[in-house]
């Protein structure tokens, strides 16, 4: 089992004759997902390692009927207008790779989506993968290196940063440790889903025994999952990795993700690591220390 | 002269071919091939940045190579 | 990115909500020419973006053309937290009877903008909150629904508010909302908005931030304000290499390769992308390292951004090495960022094997990558090498070689 997404997924990718979404269309073909087409206007005809391309994504639904998700790769300038097509198209799981992305429209966009019953991960995120049935988006890279980083097995993993996704799958898979899905949630200031707005799901899943997340200063998401942890007396631990910390001493200046800012007191990493340890989240200060926390933390569980 | 990294050769039949020079430059995500009136033309300062898609190869098969320098002695 | 307040208050005055008479001047000469042209008593406000004016003495009454010429001699030289006035405001100074408070920001967990308001304005909004909850509101309204007045007048009207001050406040408050949409704002606040003699409202003074994604967007904004495109209103301002860095990022938008930050170390450092860079940079301070500067390259950028880049950092001055790293990568290529930073050492006329400390970036296309850095004797290392420890050989090499 797993979370959003698993190898019946079909989905298409708008945006697809760019540079970066070809390659994610290649490598999530080669994992094994189901892409059924690809938007590009004006390119309608075309295909692109055997994925048929159109002008809009009403004509995808037409040819091959309801999609269950969306990978939205277009430029920052286009990506509210695509997340909205999709969202009118009845499209319910839109994955938003694009990067720079104001908040004013990634709020519309949500907003937008509560509205249809649709969920949006990212913006500003690499998508999310359930191991050996299938991945949508950049996640992981080629087949290749996903299959090296991913695993199959009982650990949900979130992380603002893409990359550290990957990390965290990566040190899990070595030490013995797979993943049941893991979620590039994105880094922005307003995401789609936070990993708050996730748990639920890995709640409800028999498969998923434990938690790592990928957190960083900025925000009040450690916040909330703290709180959601707490009102919800949550059956899984949770492990967070903590980055950032040098950022404490620079107050006001934006290092990494457009949310991560230490503007207050609560934007701190010494702060956040205050609220997830009142909340029973165990804190690794290097990411080689997550599989141990993790084990531990099952250990008390049985 | 080829890239440091990577280099494009062409069979010199499909230079003279219009439609797949305009094909080639339609394909190539990083605007390595560009059709002209005269038929294609690399664009030698791009040849660093081919990201070894193959589409390339996919619509002029056996006509196109892709040399790796960094494989070479 | 912030505003000055003169900038937020030509922001304002642009849709018409009502203000003092002022003007920005720069010479003590100007200041008095101001306070005469005024005609009052007025009050001179340093130009700064950090907070605090008032408690460090940026701020300063005047009743007569010399003393505004004075005070403007006294204001320049003040730092508030580290920075200078780049300008003052003369504005004329009213009778207030009471001030209020209003703000507009995103809440993230929400994801909704939120309308802050307070009746109880002037001082500092959290401790309000904390000392008399019920004299501060927080309303959340719809950004995709079309506006409308109604949620400013409940949100004045839930601190107490009524009468004609409630029917004076809602379009002054209103307008706010409007122009936080509008303009892509990620914070837009009165504090204080004066209450006059007569019952009339102003604004007082002014907090924008408007969201660097969108310069872009507001370009037209930005120009008839005069805030260039090198103007990062970051906490400091930032340094010729943090610019030339930024120069790097807009040579095309394949990916990103910048986000420069100078610091004064001697390891220079090309790593990413934007949790593995917060990763990286605090492995290499915990193993006692010296970094020259903090970047990011994410998003697959094109080999030459990572060869600009690369060339940057190398060539500013006490670099001896630079360390590329970044997390296991997905959509950024090991090939591509390899041929970026070899090409860029050998441009800088240095030696890859020498000039790279390490290289750990595992992931995608890795193995093209490390036949490239095979080819050129530079040392790597694949995901078995985690970035704790990558970072600690950088930094071990440092040690070694100077
Ligand atoms: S392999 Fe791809 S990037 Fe390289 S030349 Fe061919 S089409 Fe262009």
């Amino acid at each position: 089992m797993s979370i959003l997404i698993s190898k019946d997924t079909r989905f298409i990718v708008q945006g697809i004759t760019g540079r970066e979404a070809i390659n994610l269309t290649r490598e999530n073909l080669d994992y094994g997902s189901k892409i059924v087409g690809g938007v590009t206007p004006g390119r309608a005809g075309r295909d692109v390692y055997g994925v048929p391309v159109y002008d809009c994504v009403r004509d995808i639904v037409k040819a091959h009927g309801a999609v269950d998700g969306s990978i939205v790769c277009v430029p920052p300038r286009f990506t509210q207008d695509a997340v909205f097509e999709a969202l009118e198209n009845e499209v319910k799981l839109i994955v938003v790779v694009t990067e720079n992305v104001p908040r004013r429209e990634v709020a519309q966009m949500v907003e937008l989506a509560e509205l249809r019953g649709a969920r949006i991960i990212g913006p500003n995120c690499l998508g999310m993968i359930s191991p050996d049935e299938a991945k949508m988006g950049g996640i992981g890279g080629p087949a290749a290196n996903t299959r090296q980083a991913y695993t199959p097995g009982n650990i949900g993993v979130m992380s603002r940063s893409g990359g550290m996704t990957t990390e965290i799958a990566s040190t899990l898979t070595n030490a013995g440790l797979g993943q049941s899905t893991a979620v590039s949630i994105g880094g922005d200031a307003i995401i789609g889903s936070s990993y708050a707005e996730l748990m639920p799901l890995f709640e409800a899943d028999p498969d998923t025994k434990a938690i790592a997340i990928y957190s960083e200063p900025g925000g009040r998401m450690e916040a909330e999952l703290a709180d959601w942890i707490r009102t919800n007396k949550s059956r899984l631990p949770v492990v967070a990795f903590m980055a950032g910390r040098f950022m404490d001493e620079m107050q006001g200046m934006r290092f990494g993700h457009a949310g991560t800012i230490v503007e207050g007191v609560e934007d701190t990493t010494a702060e956040k690591i205050k609220r997830m340890e009142a909340a029973g989240i165990s804190v690794a200060e290097r990411i080689e220390e997550i599989p141990e926390l993790l084990r531990k933390r099952l250990a008390e569980v049985n | 002269m080829p890239g440091l990294f990577i280099d494009v050769k062409v069979d010199p039949e499909v230079a003279k071919d219009a439609t797949l020079a305009a094909k080639l430059a339609e394909v190539c995500p990083v605007s390595i091939f560009k059709a002209s009136e005269r038929g294609l033309e690399i664009v030698e300062s791009e040849l660093d940045e081919c990201v070894l898609c193959d589409l390339c190869l996919e619509v002029a098969p056996g006509k196109v190579e892709i040399v790796k320098l960094y494989e070479q002695k | 990115m912030r505003f000055y307040e003169y900038e937020a208050k030509a922001l304002f005055a642009r849709h018409g909500l009502p203000m003092g008479a002022s003007r920005v001047v720069e010479s003590a000469a100007a200041a008095r020419e101001a306070f005469d042209a005024i005609g009052g008593p007025c009050v001179l406000k340093g130009q700064v973006l950090s907070g605090g004016r008032m408690k460090a003495g940026a701020v300063k009454f005047a009743d007569t053309a010399d003393e505004a010429a004075a005070h403007f001699d006294a204001i320049m030289p003040v730092e508030v937290k580290g920075q200078k006035s780049r300008s003052v405001l003369v504005e004329s100074k009213s009778e207030i009877v009471q001030e209020y408070f209003a703000a507009v920001t995103w809440d993230g967990r929400a994801k909704r903008p939120v309308l802050v308001f307070s009746d109880m304005g002037g001082i500092d909004i959290e401790e309000v909150a904390e000392t008399h909850p019920d004299h501060v509101s927080k309303t959340h309204f719809s950004s995709i629904l079309p506006l409308s007045p109604r949620v400013a007048k409940e949100a004045i009207g839930a601190t107490g508010v009524t009468g004609s001050d409630l029917n004076r406040l809602t379009p002054i408050i209103f307008e706010l909302m409007q122009l936080f949409l509008r303009y892509d704002l990620t914070l837009a606040e009165i504090n204080p908005i004066g209450k006059l003699a007569d019952g009339r409202f102003i604004v007082l003074d002014g907090h924008i931030d408007l969201e660097a994604e969108a310069r872009g967007i507001h370009k037209e904004l930005l120009d008839e304000l005069g805030i260039g495109d090198d103007e990062t209103r970051q906490a400091r301002p930032p340094t010729e290499f943090e610019i030339a860095g930024a120069r790097v990022n807009a040579v095309d938008h394949r990916g990103v390769a910048g986000n420069v930050v100078e610091f004064d170390g001697n390891l220079g450092l090309v790593i990413g992308a934007g949790g593995g860079s917060l990763t990286l940079f605090d492995a290499v301070r915990k193993h006692g390292g010296k970094p020259a500067n903090y970047c990011e390259i994410g998003g697959n950028p094109s080999v030459s951004k990572a060869r600009e880049l690369t060339k940057l950092i190398l060539g500013k001055p006490g670099v001896e090495r630079i360390a590329v790293m970044m997390n296991v990568v997905s959509n950024t290529r090991v090939d591509i960022v390899a041929r970026g930073v070899v090409s860029g050492c050998i441009e800088s006329g240095k030696d890859p094997a020498e000039a790279i400390a390490i290289f750990r970036i595992p992931g995608a296309w890795e193995d093209e990558g490390f036949k490239i850095l095979e080819k050129y004797g530079v040392e790597y290392c694949d995901r078995s090498v985690s970035m704790y420890e990558a970072a600690g050989r950088a930094v071990a090499k440092m040690g070694a070689g100077s």
